[in-house]
């Protein structure tokens, strides 16, 4: 009906002499949950620095909702629409779980207005927080909004760290490996919540966690060697036999072994 | 919901009101600490209100936005040497000449700042030292301009004739500085618990995910230089007023590591830590030079005695209360809420949250 959210075409990233990516072309429509899976050294994280700005591409065009995006810093980002969560999950451990939301919106107010303490910028904060107690409410973890974050488990960061992306409020999330280090439970919640999510932006999922990218997502593409190695519905991709050869086959074993547990 | 708790309170007290609120206590108390002591106390009180400035700045730097600056008792030179050169041959009224100086040293920061964003740990610890070591070089460089050793004086800013002839200048001085130092925290508070403290806690936190938040990381880094390089600035020019001489040797690399020392011992990243490392800072060598000339020591470790209790106190500070007197105290209020919590709720008996209703 309109231009993909994204649409990266012939994408190829160096690293000296490896090929991370190779010409690799993928669309992500609106509304559309998108899976990208892979064995490690894949590229996946590759793909969405290049897609953010932290490394330069040799070859290929990005463009979002039918703008060039290459040559956009990181945190023009944010201004533009697109959040990101990363593996690493990058909370700021200075700061407390509301107070990282606050800083994950969109809206500040400029520099005097903060160093007068005008009303204007007393008014946005209290609106921050409203909002930062809603998105803390929706993902359920509003009675850990004053903790600092390294006091909590993995599996609340991790819920921290979405909600502070939501905070932003994006029409396209990126999310690197989400359901990394979560418990099964912890993943059908997950799996539950970006699904919700589609309703109001697109998601692309960088996933080790092959069952969940199934369940999720609308099309999927396949990466190895910084190659897309099949692209299509999740029925396609669970056909696809180069697929299973290449990392399916185990990976599936593991994660039934990991589901029985 | 303690964050909405949290948000009502906000609205209730608007920041600045707070803000002004506690400072204008702390005016009203120091000015009647400032009229009960004697001339030499007052001046004694004018430093530490200089040096809180200061170090409430670099805290902002170091403790709040990450970056280490070993440079900024040269950064109080700048704003020494502007106000010394501004009141050579005129006479400007007083809030002028800070306001000048501040500017002139954001400048020097800006420029910095800009060099600094690129550098990180190490490599911005030295260049900072640079900064500390060679500007003050230019003083002796150009010495028909800034004086050379001998320095330039200045004129002690004079009292208003309403506060009577035989007011004491130690005493307006003290005022003088205590009035700026408390503006200075009050919108150094204001900026704190903005969104733009918290944008500065996030580049020192984690910068990849602080530009994924949308901050541009490097002009964060260069507005909390500007803004420490003002208070510097700031704290320099009053430094001018207070010591009557402007020299090099006033704003050697000493004069930074103290500050940056200071902020260790105070708390980083608060500014009620600045206000603890400014009295450290001034009281421990007055008082330590003080028993020193008492104990009637050979002059070389007499004169060397105030630096190694300096030093002393430093390694004791890290040792005892890793995160400042201020991180102590903190640490100290929350155990004894902690205690009086645990009082209150065996007394009420332990509450089952599967059934809070006990029913």
């Amino acid at each position: 009906m309109e231009q993909p959210t994204l649409d990266v075409a012939d994408l190829t990233v160096r690293f000296g002499g490896v090929l991370a990516l190779d010409g690799v072309s993928l669309k992500v429509e609106a509304n559309e949950i998108h899976g990208i899976i892979g064995p490690n050294g894949a590229g996946k994280t590759t793909l969405f620095n290049a897609v953010c700005g932290f490394l330069r591409p040799a070859r290929g065009t990005i463009r979002y909702r039918g703008k060039a995006l290459l040559g956009t810093a990181p945190h023009q980002l944010a201004r533009l629409g697109i959040a990101r969560t990363l593996q690493s999950l990058g909370l700021w451990p200075g700061l407390t779980v509301l107070e990282n939301l606050l800083v994950g919106s969109r809206v500040r107010p400029n520099f005097f207005a903060s160093l007068l303490a005008m009303p204007r910028a007393d008014r946005l904060e209290w609106r921050l927080r409203e909002q930062a107690t809603q998105v803390l409410d929706e993902l359920g973890i509003v009675s850990v909004a004053d903790a600092h974050p390294a006091a909590l488990p993995y599996g609340l960061q991790k819920r921290v760290i979405l909600a502070r992306a939501l905070m932003a409020e994006p029409e396209l999330l990126l999310l690197d490996e989400p359901a990394s280090g979560l418990s099964a439970g912890e993943i059908d919640r997950l799996a539950e919540l970006v699904g919700r999510l589609r309703r109001r932006m697109s998601v692309v999922v960088v996933e080790h966690h092959v069952d969940l990218v199934m369940a999720i997502s609308q099309r999927i593409h396949v990466l190895n060697f910084g190659h897309v190695i099949a692209s299509g519905t999740p029925p396609e991709i669970r056909g696809n036999r180069e697929v299973s050869t290449a990392y399916l086959g185990e990976d599936v074993k593991t994660a039934e072994g990991g589901t029985g547990a | 919901m303690p964050a909405v708790v949290k948000g009502w309170r906000l609205l209730l007290t608007p920041t600045l009101s707070r803000h002004l609120g506690l400072a204008l206590v702390a005016f009203i108390l120091l000015l009647l600490l400032s009229s009960q002591i004697g001339a030499y106390d007052d001046y004694t009180l004018a430093a530490v209100a200089i040096f809180v400035i200061a170090t409430a700045g670099l805290n902002l730097l170091t403790g709040v936005n990450g970056q280490l600056s070993l440079g900024h008792g040269a950064l109080m030179a700048v704003g020494a040497y502007s106000t010394s050169l501004l009141l050579r041959g005129h006479d400007l009224p007083l809030i002028l000449v800070l306001l000048l100086s501040l500017a002139g040293a954001s400048l020097v920061g800006a420029v910095f700042g800009v060099a600094a964003a690129r550098l990180r740990g190490p490599y911005l610890a030295g260049a900072t030292l640079a900064l500390a070591v060679g500007l003050p070089q230019i003083a002796t460089r150009y010495s028909h301009v800034f004086g050379g050793e001998e320095g330039l004086t200045v004129p002690p800013p004079a009292a208003p004739s309403w506060l009577g002839a035989d007011f004491p200048p130690e005493r307006w001085m003290a005022w003088i500085a205590i009035a700026v130092a408390l503006v200075t925290l009050v919108l150094l508070g204001n900026l704190l618990q903005s969104s733009v403290g918290r944008s500065f806690k996030a580049v020192r936190d984690h910068e990849a995910a602080a530009a994924l938040a949308g901050i541009n990381v490097a002009r964060t880094q260069v507005v909390a230089f500007v803004v420490s390089s003002a208070c510097a600035g700031l704290a320099g020019s009053l430094f001018a007023y207070w010591s009557g001489l402007t020299a090099p040797a006033g704003f050697g690399v000493a004069l930074s590591l103290q500050l940056i020392s200071a902020i260790v011992i105070g708390g980083l990243g608060s500014l009620s830590g600045a206000v603890w490392g400014s009295i450290v800072l001034v009281f421990v060598p007055n008082f330590t030079s003080g028993m020193a000339s008492s104990l009637n020591l050979p002059s070389s470790v007499g004169n060397n005695l105030p630096l190694l209790i300096y030093g002393a106190v430093l390694v004791v500070a890290m040792l005892v209360v890793p995160y400042g007197i201020d991180g102590g105290l903190r640490r100290l209020l929350a155990l004894a809420r902690a205690r009086w919590a645990g009082a209150a709720t065996n007394h009420k008996g332990v509450v089952d949250w599967d059934d809070p209703a006990g029913s």
